[in-house]
């Protein structure tokens, strides 16, 4: 082997390692980013479940890890009855608002998006264009509404704001665009009516979708605050966002028994959580497509 | 009786006319071939038989009755697709036996109608999958299967093999025309590929900016074409176009060959003189062609040569082992049976 021969060897091999090392350096620095952020998204999570673990006279003190742990708090949250209502409450009205919303907004958005009829683009606007308005404005015109009704302090009170969202529908619209129209056609030759070919074969097709979506509102009504409190009178009505508030007064926050209620309230959310990401399965649409 | 009678049928977008009075008798049991390039109405009126888009003007018979106010589903059609349209939810078997949801049989009549379709397309073994575990030839069978299963009048194809690959491509084209002469239904088939529609159809029929060109067996459209549309459409490579004058003893090329021969009645007009690149053969009789071969393209069995006349390029065909040399000047000559004259002003042929 001449000279040359060698240099040219090492060469390469240089060639080889010096990108290798960057790309280690950027992993680090991403992973490092990742963990930061990993961080601050578990820090309030941790005071919140540390918190619950304190004496009320340690709850300002900032420490990681309460001096003298106790489950009292859970104790405390769990024997007062109230607590179990609040949690009744709130689950059934995130599970009806989840279901309609599932049902209407998908509905809505599939006619939108496949449909075409006089007035569709202005219907579509309309929806979208309520997204701008915030919860705020609309409390008042809702408090008034369910006030005439004779809505105020019920379920359906609390619910009827949030049963459609402008935001699902336009969601699902999107979604639905990506379910081809030749599935559709092929069903309308097949026999199906529009009611039909809706539900077994463009339903289906959106299942992530309607995953994405089902998160969403299970989790937005969960932790709905403002409306449910403004529209309940009665402990017995409250959610239990509402519910947790009412352990303090003006006089003293029990952050600790809120800390409690609130890593309690988790557990659903979480349970909910586990059970709808593993429908959130990409790529399903284009598997009977061209391959 | 499957037949299927397009009466002077029309369709516009808002102002755009995309179909023009199409007249078509289509035979029980034929195998018909739309073809065309993009845009030319030929999916829009594949649609209009299967009752997806709605006719401007003019009516659609299926077996005699006209079928314009019934819905998709009862007009005794089946479609197959392009993208095959195939569920991604369901299984083979489920896909397959769709479109038996809302028949009037029992569960074992349907199961052994799905059985039987899925021997006639070999893939009994395959009931149990989901499309994704499926090759594009597989989907592709599915699709073909869930039309054949509901036993239709008419099948209808919207370019159904332009997603596959060149050969799973001539393998699909094999496979749809036995299918055919099995199950000897009415097929319509849209497709912009002319050797798709030469290779599988009992008829052709030629359509460009919404208007029939020629209607006519494979042999017809390749060696009567209609226009010069047609003769530039079927072929590859496309007939030549050669420019000339009609003059009381044949036609005089631009080039200045005097061609002896062609239809009384044309003097003084301009006319294109066509001629296939195979009909060109060298040392003939009379002279047509004589020019420098600029390009060579070996094809094996034969060669592609490119003539440069002087008045234009000509693409000729000539033997696979011995082709001229580029730069060589050469002389070709056709039969006169196998010329074809077109008016140069309406296209139209005059042959």
């Amino acid at each position: 082997m001449t000279a040359t021969d060698i240099r040219a060897s090492s060469e390469t091999l240089l060639t080889v390692e010096a990108p290798k090392k960057a790309a280690n350096m950027g992993q680090v620095v991403r992973w490092l980013i990742l963990f930061l952020g990993g961080i601050v998204m578990i820090m309030p999570i941790v005071y919140m479940l540390s918190t619950s673990l304190k004496w009320p006279h340690e709850v300002y003190n900032v420490n990681l890890w309460p001096k003298e742990p106790t489950i009292e708090n859970y104790t405390f949250v769990l024997e007062d009855g109230r607590f179990y209502g609040w949690m009744i409450n709130s689950t059934v009205i995130a599970l009806i608002t989840t279901a309609s919303n599932l049902f209407f907004d998908s509905l809505v958005g599939y006619t939108l998006c496949k449909f075409r009829f006089p007035g569709r683009y202005i219907v579509f606007i309309a929806i979208l264009s309520t997204l701008m308005i915030p919860t705020e404005m609309l409390v008042i015109p809702w408090y008034l509404m369910s006030q005439q009704f004779g809505w105020l302090d019920s379920y359906w009170g609390i619910m009827f704001p949030g049963l459609m969202t402008a935001f699902g529908t336009f969601l699902m619209k999107q979604f639905f665009e990506t379910v081809p129209d030749d599935f559709i056609e092929a069903a309308r030759i097949d026999g199906l009516n529009e009611l039909q070919i809706w539900w077994t074969v463009a339903m289906p097709l959106v299942r992530p979708a309607l995953a994405a979506l089902a998160i969403f509102v299970f989790l937005g009504n969960w932790t709905a605050f403002i409306w449910p409190l403004i529209v309940t009178n009665s402990v017995e009505m409250y959610t239990l966002p509402v519910g947790l508030s009412s352990f303090g007064d003006e006089a003293d926050v029990q952050w600790e028994l809120i800390m409690t209620g609130a890593a309690i309230s988790t557990i659903p959310t979480l349970v909910f959580f586990l059970v709808f990401q593993r429908f959130i399965i990409r790529g399903v649409v284009m598997a009977g497509l061209k391959g | 009786m499957s037949t299927v009678t397009l009466r002077n049928l029309g369709k516009s977008f808002g102002k755009t006319q995309v179909l023009k009075d199409i007249d078509l008798q289509i035979e029980d049991g034929e195998f018909v071939v739309l073809v065309g390039p993009s845009g030319c109405g030929k999916s829009t009126t594949l649609r209009i038989i299967a009752g997806l888009e709605e006719a401007t003007t003019g009516t659609v018979e299926i077996a005699g009755r006209v079928v314009n106010n019934l819905e998709p589903k009862d007009r005794d059609i089946a479609m197959v697709f392009q993208n095959y349209a195939i569920y991604p939810h369901m299984t083979v078997r489920k896909n397959i036996g769709f479109g038996l949801r809302t028949a009037r049989m029992t569960r074992a009549e349907k199961d052994e109608r799905i059985e039987e379709v899925a021997r006639i397309l070999d893939m009994t073994d395959l009931l149990a999958r989901k499309p994704s575990q499926l090759s594009g030839g597989q989907r592709q069978r599915v699709a073909i299967g869930r039309a054949m299963v509901r036993d239709p009048a008419v099948f209808l194809f919207d370019e159904p093999l332009s997603n596959l690959d060149a050969q799973l491509r001539t393998q699909m084209r094999l496979e749809i025309k036995k299918l055919h002469q099995r199950v000897e239904s009415t097929i319509i088939f849209v497709t912009h590929d002319q050797v798709e529609a030469m290779t599988m159809a009992d008829r052709i029929v030629i359509m460009k900016d919404g208007v029939i060109q020629q209607v006519g067996t494979p042999s017809d459209v390749y060696h009567k074409p209609a226009n010069t549309f047609v003769a530039g459409f079927i072929g590859a490579p496309s007939m030549n176009m050669l420019p000339g004058t009609g003059s009381s003893d044949g036609i005089l090329l631009k080039s200045g060959v005097n061609f002896t021969g062609g239809p009384a009645g044309t003097e003084g007009r301009s006319v294109l003189l066509g001629v296939r690149p195979e009909d060109l053969t060298p040392n003939g009789a009379a002279t047509l062609v004589e020019g420098r071969v600029t390009v060579r393209e070996p094809l094996g069995h034969e060669t592609l040569i490119y003539v440069d006349t002087g008045a234009g390029e000509v693409i000729a065909k000539a033997d696979g082992r011995h082709p001229p040399a580029v730069g060589e000047t050469i002389r070709l000559s056709a039969l006169p049976q196998n010329v074809h004259i077109f008016d140069a002003a309406t296209g139209q042929a005059l042959t």
